[in-house]
């Protein structure tokens, strides 16, 4: 970790989406708010206290809340974000299948849903529906009952994506 | 069944899902402008208190602090309105409403100063150097308290501020000849609307002098609000509403946009105002709660003969909606069911709780909790299955209702209450200490706002060069899939792919008004629109082909980017061609349509006499729950839900309501609860208001019936508010099947139940 400078900053280096991304710090700065400063707005807050799951990027392979994560946590280490599955024109077969199954309506959680399903099917590729519940259990998504984010990541452990 | 149309009534997978996978969508907090500072609200820390001292002077010496903002700066900071559809008995709404309170605070987080600065973090040092002192006043937080005449004033002289009143047959009479009577008083709770993205926009002064603000709207008409604020012209206040990340009426009232534009007005800079989560749920309306005291009779055949209800609601230390959510509860207080002699007697009541206004529902969905568990309740007392007993008192097409309507639709609901306790399947087994239960709740719920409002809504469709089309509309997307609806409509009736249409919405100055997303009105009125001006564009096209292939033009159809004749497909012509013929005798293929609600006169009586809505969707809901009868806790097994939504546009968007509904309404049943103690909120949060999570819904059957008799296009019902209503009761009277016991107060903790199960009150 860097000295922290005269200004009470730190520089940090993450690596977002295998690109390296630099800056300076205060020590209580948090990696969402690193984050979206940085033009990565795709993640979102919804409460800033870790209680939402909006915010959930993946870090050195695991699903975190970016929101309670400091900044200088994440010095040094691979950061995901939903920008980091597909495109227009390829699209992630998680993202194939939210848009198929309609696994979401106003889009607000949904890449914090999708870092959460990636996790786990990284970790778990053929879950059980409970462990699919288990896995977006921190993921709050008000608009769709769940029952078709539920439907999609099934999908896509099925192996209808492929 | 064939689907007689192409792309309505399909799954469709829409374009605007697609760019929210990819995290492309610039939601409300995501925008910037060069130059932007940050606004923070400043607010109250008591319920009821007198501003004796406000000094901001400190707060504006801070660096980096661009301006303090307090009542004395807003141009037009109160305003005493009249609501239409106030009741006549109460009068003029009496009540102020302030944009900055001046002299008074009435509850805990009301807005007293804006903040704006540089960075956020400096804003926020800002807000600590505000000093003010208070001078506390008396205070009422229970509104049966605040009815009575001695009771502290929050407003003017009386704290009821609607009362609205069902009159049909003589209940005296009517509870004479019933042969079992059940009476009960039930609560529900101040529910927190909880979309997951914080009300937020940005605000500034174009180089046209013109105030823009972007943010998440449910009603971007409020630019006349903003206007009305600042005393500029309404022309010079412009709305871009963005996507927004769910509202459920959170974002239906005044949300940042007043404050925003005050902030750009004031300081020629661009701003930005984000509520924190803590902020929605101390400062934000809820849903109203309500004590609602029902007394229904019935003949030992089951045939409703009177209900007499009391029902009050804590309307909170201001007005906004409560007297328009008061009349829904009065209008769906009797359930979707024929009785021949009603009274009903409603109450909106102001206390110094947090303010209550809209919230999906609406009004329609606390008397639920109260008409469902009394069916229940009397099926009980008279040895009669649920589903027999409601079936003999349903409301059928061309009956009247107690508020005087006739229903002019389809009444699906023996149907849809067959087709949910079917879905259930086999009945699960408890186990050691665990009993399992089901239950059933009917419902109705208008669609379309009040027709004394007059509503309309606008669309303007143009067919391009290459015969792709643009598709106008105000209408917010509130995640329902808005503008996927409109899309779908203008490319069935163009018969273009959905692809080839290009949605432009939610701008005041841009795109014709088309109303709110609110009172599951969007389908319904902008949805006619779409369609009134997509047929339009049609026929200014199959004129002119019927001219070049010498046929009637009725005889013409659009399909697959051609002018084909009905009965003759082999005679046509390409669209391009007709569009070009068109543009070369300056008949440009476009039209600006209105749609209008049926308008009725407004109510000049606080009873009921008149049709108040334009129609209503009617459905079911049944559970399955597991209940712990040593703990109290509640496992939700099963759930199906049915509702016939007359004809879905798409398919996939139909059941997202309906499974939202579920688990939202689920939540409301079981769970959800705003707490307040002496107007201090307490659940602040997601760790301690806590909403359904992927945990806590089951599986969900949704089962989509079609009658075809809507009054939306192609024969449409909404869905949208409809969905929600029926789940917390369907819940309710499954855990009264497990454990034998009613619990009248909900949500239905495991606190409540542990105790009702000891005969003591949780």
């Amino acid at each position: 970790m860097s000295e922290r400078d005269d200004n009470g900053l730190y520089d940090i280096c993450i690596k977002v989406n295998d690109r390296e991304l630099r800056g300076k710090v205060k020590a209580e700065t948090s990696l969402l708010d690193f984050l979206r400063a940085n033009n990565h707005t795709e993640v979102k807050r919804g409460c800033d206290k870790g209680d939402c799951g909006a915010c959930t990027v993946i870090k050195d392979g695991r699903a975190i809340l970016s929101c309670i994560t400091l900044a200088l946590q994440a010095d040094g280490s691979k950061v995901y974000t939903v920008k980091s599955l597909g495109s227009w024109e390829k699209m992630h077969p998680l993202q194939q299948a939210f848009v198929d199954y309609e696994a979401l309506q106003c889009g607000f959680c949904t890449p914090g849903m999708l870092m959460s399903a990636k996790a786990l099917l990284d970790a778990n590729p053929k879950p059980t529906r409970a462990e699919i519940r288990e896995a977006i259990s921190g993921n709050l998504c008000r608009c769709t009952g769940y029952q078709k984010i539920v439907d999609a990541v099934e999908a896509v452990a099925r192996g209808e994506y492929r | 069944m064939k689907n007689k149309y192409s792309v309505v009534g399909t799954r469709i997978a829409g374009l605007d899902e697609k760019d929210k996978v990819l995290g492309n969508v610039v939601f409300a907090e995501d925008f910037t402008l060069p130059g932007l500072i940050y606004g923070k609200v400043f607010r109250s820390t008591r319920a009821s208190a007198r501003i004796k001292a406000l000094d901001v002077s400190k707060a504006r010496s801070l660096p980096g602090v661009v301006c303090v903002l307090t009542a004395e700066d807003v141009p037009n900071n109160e305003s005493v309105k009249n609501v239409v559809g106030q009741t006549t008995e109460v009068g003029l709404l009496e009540a102020e409403h302030q944009v900055l309170a001046r002299e008074r605070v009435r509850y805990w987080g009301e807005a007293i100063a804006l903040v704006a600065a540089e960075s956020l973090d400096v804003a926020r040092d800002a807000l600590k150097l505000i000093e003010v002192e208070y001078e506390e006043l008396p205070a009422v937080f229970d509104p049966l308290e605040a009815m009575k005449p001695d009771a502290p004033k929050i407003h003017g002289n009386n704290n009821v501020i609607a009362s609205w009143k069902l009159r049909k047959g003589d209940v005296e009479q009517g509870f004479a000849q019933a042969d079992v009577i059940v009476e009960n008083t039930y609560r529900t709770p101040r529910q927190e609307h909880a979309h997951i993205e914080p009300e937020s926009g940005v605000a500034w002064v174009d180089d046209m002098g013109v105030i823009n603000v972007r943010y998440a709207a449910q009603v971007i008409e409020h630019y006349r609000d903003i206007a009305t604020v600042l005393g500029v012209p309404e022309s010079l206040v412009r709305v871009i509403g963005t996507l927004i990340g769910g509202g459920f009426g959170g974002k239906e009232d005044v949300t940042v946009e007043v404050f925003l534009a005050l902030m750009a007005w004031k300081t020629g800079r661009p701003v930005k105002l984000t509520f924190t989560r803590e902020e929605m749920g101390y400062a934000r309306h809820k849903r109203h709660p309500y004590v609602l005291k029902y007394k229904t009779g019935a003949t030992k055949e089951g045939k409703l003969v009177a209900l007499e209800a009391q029902i009050v609601s804590d309307a909170g230390a201001y007005v906004y909606l409560s007297p328009w959510v008061l009349i829904y509860s009065t209008v769906h207080s009797t359930g979707p069911y024929l009785i021949p002699n009603v009274k009903v007697d409603a109450n909106s009541v102001l206390t110094n709780n947090i303010m209550t206004s809209a919230f999906r529902g609406f009004g329609g969905m606390q008397v639920v909790a109260a008409y469902e568990a009394q069916m229940d309740e009397l099926a009980e007392k008279l040895r009669l299955d649920p589903v027999a007993l409601r079936a003999r008192n349903f409301l059928k097409k061309g009956d009247v209702t107690a508020s005087y309507q006739e229903i002019t639709s389809e009444v699906w609901l023996e149907k849809c209450a067959r087709a949910v306790l079917d879905a259930l399947g086999p009945k699960s087994k408890g186990g050691k200490t665990t009993k399992v239960g089901r239950g059933l709740a009917c419902a109705w719920q208008s669609y379309g706002r009040m027709t004394y409002l007059h509503d309309t809504s606008n669309c303007w469709v143009n067919l391009e060069m290459d015969g792709s089309a643009v598709l106008r509309t105000g209408i917010p997307d509130l995640g329902g899939g808005q503008r996927e609806s409109v899309r779908a409509i203008a490319a069935e009736v163009l018969g273009l792919n959905v692809e080839e249409i290009h949605v432009i919405s939610t701008d005041s100055q841009v795109t014709p008004l088309s109303g709110t997303v609110t009172a599951t009105r969007a389908l319904y009125m902008s949805g006619n629109a779409a369609k009134l001006a997509s047929e339009n564009v049609k026929k200014i096209i199959t004129d002119k082909a019927a001219e070049v292939l010498g046929v009637a033009a009725d005889s013409l159809d659009l399909k697959d980017h051609r002018v084909v004749v009905i009965d003759d497909p082999r005679k046509n012509i390409p669209l391009v061609e007709a569009i070009k013929q068109c543009h070369f005798e300056g008949k440009i293929p476009q039209s600006l349509a209105t749609f209008r609600a049926p308008f009725t006169e407004p109510i000049h009586s606080d009873v009921i006499k008149d049709p108040v809505f334009p129609d209503f969707t009617f459905g079911a809901q049944a559970a399955e729950v597991e209940v712990d009868v040593e703990t109290g806790e509640v496992k939700v097994l099963k759930w199906a839900t049915a509702y016939d939504i007359g004809q879905a546009i798409n398919v996939n968007r139909v059941e997202g309501q309906m499974e939202g509904g579920v688990a939202q309404g689920l939540g409301f049943g079981l769970m959800e609860d705003y707490l307040e103690v002496e107007g201090v909120p307490w659940t602040w949060n997601f760790h301690d208001y806590i909403i359904p999570t992927s945990k806590d819904v089951p599986d969900i059957k949704s089962i989509v019936l079609e009658s075809g008799s809507g009054k939306g296009p192609f024969g449409a019902k909404g869905i949208g508010e409809p969905a929600i209503s029926a789940a917390g009761p369907a819940a309710a009277n499954a855990i009264k099947d497990a454990i034998g016991v009613r619990i009248t107060h909900l949500p239905i903790t495991a606190e409540r139940i542990f105790f009702a199960l000891r005969g003591e009150k949780g």
